[in-house]
C-alpha cells in the first residue's frame, strides 16, 4: 500500500521540531489546517486529513473536532475513507461519546456489504467499542452471520459476539445454538473464536455450561487433533500445532470439567497426554502446559495426574527462564493449601527462589516459603528466612517480619530459640516490626525463666552494639530493669561470662535517656529500668537517685510525671520501694495473639507490680505542684496508670488476698473486669476521709450507656460547704454530669448529697473515672482526687 | 485483553489500543503511570507485574516496548506469544520492521492488529492468513483510488 505522503510530511515536521513549544506550534499549525479541509467539501484528500489528525491525538493533543469527521468517513462509499474513519471512531469515540451513536446505522448498513473487508471494518470496530444500546441493536445481525458467511466473517463475528454477551448478559442464550454448530468447522479462526465464544457463555450463565458439558468429547476430540497431527506449517509455532487454540480449548475444558465427575473423566487422558507429550524448551510450549496444569488441578482429575501437574510445576521452577519461575510459584501457591505434601518436595527450590534479583520473584518466594513452614522444616526454614530479611528489599521486609514471627510463634521448637529469633529480627529489622511485639516478646521473657539470664545478658549485649532499633531497646530496657542483678552476677551457663558492673548497666541506661534516636516511649522504658535497678544494686543508689531527679523537670510531660513519682518514691515512700519495685509475677496470655488488657501498648506493661494490701493506702495522689488536669491524666494511650486505684477502704476490683498476685492477670489490675467479688452489692464506697465518704453505685442503661451515682456523706462535727464533684473519663467516653441535689453536707451524717453522672461508652474502651471532691469545712479548704477503674454492676465481659 | 500499548524507550507512545471504555483523561493517566512504571524495571526482569488491579505483560523488542494488560484468567505465557506474533507479523508486512516504521505508518500498525486482534481476542490464528487478509484490504483502497483517479483524467 503506497505510504501516505501528507501524512508522512506532517510526521517528519512534528519530529524535527527540536523544542516542546516548537511542537506545539507545528502541531496548532497542522490542527488549524486540518479543521479548514474538514469544512471543505469532498475532495481526495480526506482520509489523509484524518489520519493527520489521529496521529496528532496518539501524541497527545485534543482532536475533538474529528469526532463528526470520523462518522462522516464511515459513512463514506470508497473503502481507503471507510478504512481510515472507522480507525477514528476506535480511536477518539468511547461509547461515553454522544457521537458514537450516529455511526450505529453505518454499521449496520456495513455489516450487510457486499464486500467482506468492508463488512470487516464494521464488525471490529463494533467489537472494539461497541456501546450496550449498539450491541442490543445489532445482536441479530451478528447471529445472523454467524450462520451464513464465509469462515474470514464467521470467525469475526463469533468475538462480536463475544463482546456483545460481555456488554449485554441476557443476549448470550441467542448466541448459544450459533456457537455450538461453529465447533465442526475446520477452520482454525473461526474455532478459536467458538470456542472463546462458548467459555464466555459458559462463564455467564450456569444452564449454558450445562448443555455445553455435552459438547467436551468434540473438543477433546480437536484437541487431540492439534496435539497428535503432522507439522502443519500454517498453524506451527516451535513445534506445537496452534498453540492458541490449544489455550483456548484447555481453558474451556477447565471450566466444563470443574466440579463435574463424567465430563472430567472424559478430558483426563488428553491432559496426560498433552502434559507428557509437549514440548517444553520454548516458551510456547510452556504456555501451553501451564494452561494444562491450571485445568488439572481445577477439575476433578486423578492424583496420578495430579502429581503430574505438580511435577510439572517443580520443572519450572527450575527453569532458566525467570517469568516461568515466577508463573510456577504463582500456581504453586494456589495450591499449596490443598496439596501441600506435593508442594513440600520443591521446598528447596522456593527458598532459593528468595535469592532472585527480581523482586516479584522474591515477593512470590517469600509468600510460599512462609506457607511452607512446618514443625519439621522449622529450624532450616528460618535460618533462610532470616537470611532472606537482613536483605530483601524495604518493600517486603515488615511483611517477612511479621511472617517469620507467626511461624515462629507456632512451631518454636524451644523457648530458647524462639527468643533467639525474635531478637534477631528485632535486631535486623526492628524499624518495621509491628507495635504488639514489644509486649509479646516481654510475655514470651517472663515466661521462660530459666532463660531470665541468658536473656537479660543477651540483650545487655546488643545494647551496648546498637540503641537505633527502638524496639530492641525497649525489650532490652524492660529486661534490664527486671533482671539485672542476673546481669551484675556476672556467670551465666549459656553464654561466656563477662564482668558487668553497675555502672556499665547504669550508663548503657543513661545513653539510651539521653540518645536522640530514642522515642519518648524508649526513655520511658529506660527511666523505669533505672528506677527499677535501685532495688536491685547496692553501690549507686545515689547516682539513680540523681538521674531520676534530673528528670523531675523534663519538658516531655510523660517522662516528668513518672520521675517526679519515683522521686516522691525515694523520698516519701522510701519503705515501700522495695515492695512496689518487686520482680513482676508472670504475665499470662489471655489469648493467643492478643494482646493483654487494652490496645494501649508499652506502657501497661510498664506497670509496677503492686501488692495490694487490704486497706492499705497506695502511692499517693500525684503532688499538687505537677501540671495535673484530671482530663490530661486520663488521657489515651499516653496514660501510666497510676498504681492506685483507690485509696483507703476496700479497693473494688483488687484480689482480695493480699499474697503475690499469684495466677492474677495484669489485667486484674487495670480494670476490674470482674465485678468486685467483695463487695456483692452494687453500692461500693471509694473514697473515705477526715469523715467525708463518698459511695458509688452503677446503672446499666444499655450496651454502653451507663449511669453512676456518687452519694457524698459527713461523719463529722462540723458542716461542710461548697462541696463540688468533678469528674472525668478516658477520651472517647461521653460524660455527662446532672445537677447534684446540694453542695452542703451538714455534720454527723444528717443528709446526703448525690450527684448523677450519666456515661456512655461506644468504643467499650476499659472504663475509668476520676472525680475530684472539694469542699471547705471549718473554714479551710480541701480537695481531694479520686481514681475509679472498676464499676461494680458492670457485667465482666464489656463495659 | 484490556489494552495494548507500545512505547519507546523515551516514554512516547507509538500505538495504543484500548478494549475497554475509558475517557481520554483516563487513558492518558494509566498510560503515563504504566510507562513510566515499566521503564523503571532492569532488563532482566520478570515480564509480568501486578499494577493496580491488572496483570501486566510486556516485553521489549528493539527501542519498543510492547505492553499488554490482560484479565485475571487469561494465560500471561501464551500473551507472550500474542506480543511476539503481532512483532512477526509486523516484521513481515514492512521488511525488517524499526521503530520509525511504526512511527510513520502508524495507520498500517493498526490495520495489521486489527486482523489479528478482535475486541481483545486473536481472531486469526494463522500468520499467513493475517497478511493475506492485509494485502487484499491494501489492495482494495489502491483500486479504489486508482479508479477515482482515471474517473477524474477522463
Amino acid at each position: 500500500m503506497s505510504p501516505s505522503v501528507p501524512l508522512q510530511e506532517m510526521i517528519r515536521a512534528i519530529r524535527s521540531a527540536r523544542t516542546q513549544c516548537e511542537e506545539r506550534g507545528v502541531i496548532q499549525r497542522e490542527c488549524a489546517a486540518i479543521r479548514a479541509q474538514f469544512r471543505q467539501s469532498d475532495n481526495g484528500g480526506r482520509s489523509h486529513n484524518l489520519a493527520k489528525l489521529l496521529y496528532v491525538h496518539m501524541l497527545g493533543y485534543p482532536a475533538h473536532f474529528g469526532q463528526m469527521e470520523c462518522v462522516r468517513m464511515i459513512a463514506s462509499p470508497r473503502y481507503s475513507e471507510k478504512r481510515v474513519g472507522y480507525l477514528g471512531a476506535m480511536m477518539l469515540l468511547d461509547e461515553k461519546q454522544d457521537a458514537s451513536l450516529l455511526i450505529t446505522n453505518s454499521i449496520k448498513n456495513d455489516l450487510s456489504h457486499s464486500n467482506q473487508y468492508v463488512q470487516s471494518l464494521a464488525l471490529c470496530t463494533l467489537a472494539c467499542m461497541g456501546s450496550a444500546e449498539m450491541c442490543r441493536d445489532l445482536a441479530p445481525e451478528i447471529d445472523r452471520l454467524l450462520r451464513a458467511s464465509n469462515s474470514y466473517i464467521k470467525k469475526k463475528a463469533a468475538l462480536c459476539a463475544v463482546h456483545i454477551v460481555r456488554k449485554v448478559h441476557d443476549l448470550g442464550e441467542m448466541f448459544a445454538p450459533a456457537a455450538r454448530s461453529l465447533l465442526s468447522e475446520k477452520n482454525h479462526g473461526v474455532l478459536h473464536g467458538a470456542v472463546v465464544l462458548i467459555t464466555e457463555l459458559c462463564e455467564r450463565n450456569l444452564e449454558t455450561l450445562e448443555k455445553f458439558r455435552k459438547a467436551v468429547p468434540d473438543l477433546v476430540q480437536i484437541m487431540k487433533g492439534l496435539v497428535i497431527s503432522g507439522y502443519s506449517p500454517e498453524h506451527d509455532v516451535a513445534g506445537i500445532s496452534d498453540p492458541f487454540l490449544q489455550v483456548r480449548i484447555l481453558r474451556l475444558l477447565r471450566i466444563l470439567g470443574h466440579n463435574n465427575e463424567a465430563a472430567s473423566d472424559a478430558m483426563n487422558d488428553l491432559l496426560a497426554q498433552v502434559a507428557t507429550n509437549t514440548d517444553s524448551t520454548k516458551t510456547v510450549g510452556n504456555a501451553v502446559l501451564y494452561e494444562t496444569v491450571l485445568t488439572v488441578l481445577d477439575i476433578k482429575s486423578e492424583s496420578g495426574l495430579r502429581v503430574l501437574a505438580v511435577n510439572i510445576l517443580g520443572r519450572f521452577l527450575l527453569n532458566n527462564d525467570r517469568n516461568i519461575r515466577y508463573i510456577a510459584m504463582i500456581s504453586l501457591q494456589k495450591i499449596v493449601g490443598t496439596d501441600h505434601n506435593a508442594v513440600q518436595r520443591h521446598r528447596g527450590t522456593i527458598v532459593d527462589c528468595l535469592k532472585d534479583q527480581d523482586a516479584s520473584v522474591k515477593r512470590r518466594a517469600l509468600d510460599l516459603s512462609l506457607a511452607l513452614v512446618s514443625a519439621s522444616n522449622i529450624r532450616s526454614m528460618m535460618k533462610e528466612l532470616l537470611i532472606f530479611l537482613s536483605s530483601c528489599p524495604l518493600e517486603l521486609r515488615s511483611q517477612a517480619a511479621s511472617g517469620i514471627f507467626i511461624a515462629a510463634e507456632r512451631y518454636a521448637p524451644s523457648q530458647r530459640w524462639h527468643i533467639d529469633t525474635i531478637l534477631h529480627v528485632l535486631t535486623t529489622a526492628g524499624g518495621d516490626v509491628r507495635d504488639e511485639t514489644v509486649p509479646n516478646l516481654i510475655q514470651l521473657i517472663t515466661n521462660a525463666s530459666e532463660l531470665h539470664c541468658y536473656t537479660v545478658h543477651k540483650l545487655y549485649r546488643a545494647l551496648l552494639t546498637d540503641i537505633s532499633q527502638q524496639s530492641l531497646v525497649q525489650v532490652a530496657c524492660w529486661c534490664i530493669g527486671e533482671y539485672g542483678d542476673l546481669l551484675l552476677r556476672g556467670e551465666c551457663q549459656e553464654t561466656e561470662p563477662v564482668q558487668v558492673s553497675e555502672d556499665d548497666v547504669l550508663d548503657a541506661l543513661e545513653t539510651v535517656l539521653q540518645s536522640h534516636m530514642s522515642s519518648p516511649a524508649t526513655r520511658g522504658f529506660a527511666l523505669t529500668a533505672t528506677m527499677k535497678l535501685s532495688t536491685r544494686i547496692t553501690d549507686n543508689v545515689d547516682r539513680i537517685r540523681s538521674i531520676v531527679s534530673i528528670y523531675g523537670s523534663c519538658i516531655d510531660v510523660e517522662l516528668q510525671q513518672r520521675a517526679v513519682e519515683y522521686n516522691a518514691l525515694f523520698k516519701k515512700y522510701d519503705h515501700m520501694r522495695a515492695a512496689v519495685l518487686e520482680r513482676m509475677p508472670v504475665i499470662e496470655k489471655t489469648a493467643p495473639g492478643q494482646t493483654n488488657g487494652e490496645s494501649t501498648g508499652e506502657p501497661i506493661k510498664d506497670i509496677q507490680s503492686v501488692k495490694v494490701k487490704q486497706g492499705e493506702l497506695l502511692l499517693p495522689q500525684p503532688p499538687a505542684n505537677q501540671v495535673c488536669d484530671l482530663l490530661d491524666l486520663l488521657g489515651g494511650s499516653e496514660e501510666t496508670l497510676q498504681p492506685s486505684p483507690a485509696a483507703g477502704g476496700t479497693a473494688p476490683g483488687l484480689p482480695a488476698n493480699t499474697a503475690s498476685t499469684a495466677g492474677g492477670d495484669l489485667l486484674d489490675l487495670l480494670g476490674g473486669l470482674e465485678p468486685a467479688p467483695l463487695t456483692p452489692a452494687p453500692t461500693v464506697q471509694v473514697y473515705e476521709k477526715d469523715g467525708v465518704t463518698l459511695t458509688m453505685s452503677c446503672e446499666k442503661q444499655s450496651a454502653t450507656g451507663l449511669t453512676v451515682t456518687l452519694t457524698a456523706s459527713n461523719s463529722t462535727e462540723s458542716d461542710i460547704s461548697s462541696l463540688t464533684l468533678q469528674a472525668a473519663v478516658p477520651k472517647s467516653v461521653q460524660l455527662h454530669m446532672k445537677a447534684p441535689s446540694g453542695d452542703s453536707l451538714p455534720a454527723r451524717g444528717a443528709a446526703k448529697v448525690t450527684q448523677m453522672v450519666v456515661l456512655n461508652n461506644p468504643n467499650k474502651v476499659n472504663l475509668k473515672m476520676r472525680v475530684r471532691i472539694s469542699y471547705s469545712s471549718q473554714g479551710s479548704a480541701f480537695q481531694d482526687t479520686i481514681q475509679i477503674d472498676a464499676f461494680p454492676g458492670l457485667s465482666a465481659a464489656g463495659h | 485483553m484490556q489494552f495494548m500499548l507500545l512505547f519507546s524507550r523515551q516514554g512516547k507512545l507509538r500505538l495504543q489500543k484500548w478494549y475497554v471504555p475509558l475517557s481520554d483523561k483516563e487513558r492518558k493517566k494509566i498510560s503515563r503511570d504504566l510507562v513510566q512504571t515499566i521503564l523503571a524495571r532492569k532488563p532482566k526482569m520478570c515480564s509480568f507485574l501486578e499494577w493496580r488491579d491488572l496483570k501486566i505483560v510486556y516485553k521489549r523488542y528493539a527501542s519498543l516496548y510492547f505492553c499488554c494488560a490482560v484479565e485475571d484468567q487469561d494465560n500471561e505465557l501464551i500473551t507472550l506469544e500474542i506480543i511476539h506474533r503481532y512483532v512477526e507479523l509486523l516484521d513481515k508486512y514492512f521488511g525488517s520492521v524499526c521503530e520509525l516504521d511504526i512511527i510513520f505508518n502508524f495507520e498500517k500498525a493498526y490495520f495489521i492488529l486489527d486482523e489479528f486482534l478482535l475486541g481483545g481476542e486473536a481472531q486469526e490464528t494463522s500468520k499467513k492468513n493475517v497478511l493475506k487478509a492485509i494485502e487484499q484490504a491494501d489492495l482494495l483502497q489502491e483500486v479504489r483510488i486508482f479508479l477515482y483517479h482515471q474517473i477524474h483524467l477522463l
